[in-house]
């Protein structure tokens, strides 16, 4: 199936690219890696008659830790997060997540921050970003502002980019040592979305307590969702199973998937519950290792 | 909606093509290109039939991929591979291991394992097992894939240590 018919320009700026955004308003769309914009333009659930080509953006590939933050670009593909060594040595749940996004080819082109924009009810990157309090970067004509990712998810396939704006960059806060994270996620095959999958990271005080705590499910709603239930009941307490499985009820209760092909919508509730129980018990084992 | 100029690079040949933007890369290197090695099997980003590679390094699904964003990249197809009328050691490998049965999906399964012997010379079953998952194929099996990419990484290893001897053994 070949899409609709559009006009292509190749951005040679993130400046031309908003311009070009904001001439041609709402039917004007940015491909990034293109591997859910070209797929849906196929399928024909999207239609944009013009597309403004980022992919040539060099300065907007780059993975760096800066002022406790570790910022991705919005050119930075799956791939390279998922080869980075410091990424790996130390931000478990992107570690987690980024091996299992897609399949391997579609890593090399896929990137972070297209998939937050693109924001699939299943996507797995949006589950991560919640868990672990991630902050969106917007450049639009009146300069760049920050969104905490809760509010730029805002529905289904619809994010806080206003028209003639262009998301520049995500920005994962730098855990500290007694942090750890864990993706948990069912799929049919390599390369499936989720039919469940929960995204958790805790932090230890010194006392052993949990300082903070980050959980959250995709593909069991209508977006991906913070479970902040379970959140609060961890805070300020004991790592244990009685504890895990209490946040977990919270997923479940929260949950509130579709049935499909994947599965009947009570089954996915339940997986909800496991997976979130799972991810904390493994989280726990790392910080207790 | 008009069809505007795009050279592609392939294999070391500038292709200079007319094409509407909303051809995809896949269709526009078999039917403007006339290199029909690369396969659309699923036609919808999944099977992997359609890999080729960017700049020597990057394997992409070309069914998902306009050609226009193809310009200024050097790609890579399975007509490439071959050299002065020598198989690559992948299709020796292919070839040895009985690697296919019908080949529908040989050349993406070549052109994902070009890219992975790039980044990982000496991969392990398992590297090679991963790297392939995207690569689906519907009547051989893995197993003789897999083996097939492990004697190519091999075979390329001895070319680069000892440019005298030929193919490792099995
Ligand atoms: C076979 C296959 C399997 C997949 N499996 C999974 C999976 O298991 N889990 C998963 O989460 N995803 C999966 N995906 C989806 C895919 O991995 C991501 O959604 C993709 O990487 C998105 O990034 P992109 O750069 O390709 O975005 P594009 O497809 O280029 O863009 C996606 C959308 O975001 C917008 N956009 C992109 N970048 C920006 C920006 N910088 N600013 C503003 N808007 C922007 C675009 O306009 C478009 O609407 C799969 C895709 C394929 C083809
Ligand atoms: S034809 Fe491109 S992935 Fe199947
Ligand atoms: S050999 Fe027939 S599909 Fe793989």
């Amino acid at each position: 199936m070949f899409p609709a018919a559009f006009d292509y320009l190749r951005a040679h700026s993130i400046e031309e690219a908003a311009a070009a955004l904001s001439q041609h308003g709402g039917d004007a769309r940015i491909l990034a890696g293109g591997q859910s914009l070209i797929p849906a333009m196929r399928f024909r659930l999207a239609r944009p008659t013009v597309l403004v080509d980022i992919g040539s953006l060099r300065d907007l590939v780059y993975l760096r830790e800066e002022s406790g933050f570790l910022r991705v670009g919005a050119m930075t593909t799956d791939a390279r997060l998922e080869r980075d060594k410091d990424v790996r040595a130390r931000y478990a749940l992107l570690t987690e997540t980024s091996d299992v996004v897609a399949d391997p080819v579609v890593r090399h082109k896929g990137t972070v921050v297209g998939s937050l924009c693109h924001n699939d009810p299943a996507g797995d990157w949006a589950a991560a970003a919640l868990a672990s309090r991630a902050i969106m970067v917007v450049r639009g004509p009146s300069g760049e502002r920050d969104v905490p990712i809760d509010e730029f998810i805002v529905d289904s396939f619809t994010t806080a980019v206003q028209e003639g704006e262009i998301a520049v960059e995500v920005r994962f806060p730098t855990p500290s040592a007694r942090t750890s994270g864990a993706y948990e996620k069912i799929e049919r095959k390599v390369g499936d979305y989720a039919t469940a999958a929960a995204a958790v990271q805790l932090t230890l005080a010194d006392d052993g307590t949990i300082a903070q705590a980050g959980v959250a499910i995709t593909a069991l709603g209508p977006f991906a969702m913070r479970v902040t239930e379970a959140e609060r009941l961890l805070l300020g307490q004991r790592p244990s199973e009685d504890l895990f499985r209490a946040a977990a009820e919270e997923a479940y209760r929260l949950a509130d998937p579709n049935p499909d092909t994947r599965g009947s919508a009570e089954y996915k509730k339940n997986m909800a519950r496991i997976l979130v129980a799972r991810g904390l018990a493994r989280t726990s084992s790392k910080l207790h290792a | 909606m008009t069809k505007q100029r795009v050279e592609l690079n392939v294999n070391g040949e500038i292709h200079e093509i007319q094409v509407e933007p909303r051809k995809l890369l896949a269709y526009a290197l078999r039917d403007e290109c006339g290199l029909t090695g690369t396969h659309v099997g699923c036609d919808s980003s999944s099977c992997g039939c359609c890999v080729v590679v960017l700049d020597g390094e990057t394997p992409v699904k070309s069914c998902t991929m306009f050609a226009v964003q193809a310009e200024g990249h050097d790609i890579t197809t399975v007509e490439g591979l071959a050299q002065g009328g020598q198989l690559h050691p992948l299709q020796q490998g292919f070839w040895d291991q009985h690697g296919l049965q019908c080949g529908y999906c040989t050349p993406g399964m070549l052109m994902t394992s070009y890219a992975m012997l790039k980044e990982y010379p000496e991969p392990t079953e398992e590297d090679v097992r991963k790297f392939l998952s995207g690569n689906l194929c519907r009547c051989t099996g893995y197993n003789n894939i897999v083996k097939a990419v492990l004697q190519a990484a091999k075979a390329l290893g001895a070319e680069k240590s000892e440019p005298e001897t030929t193919a490792a053994d099995d």
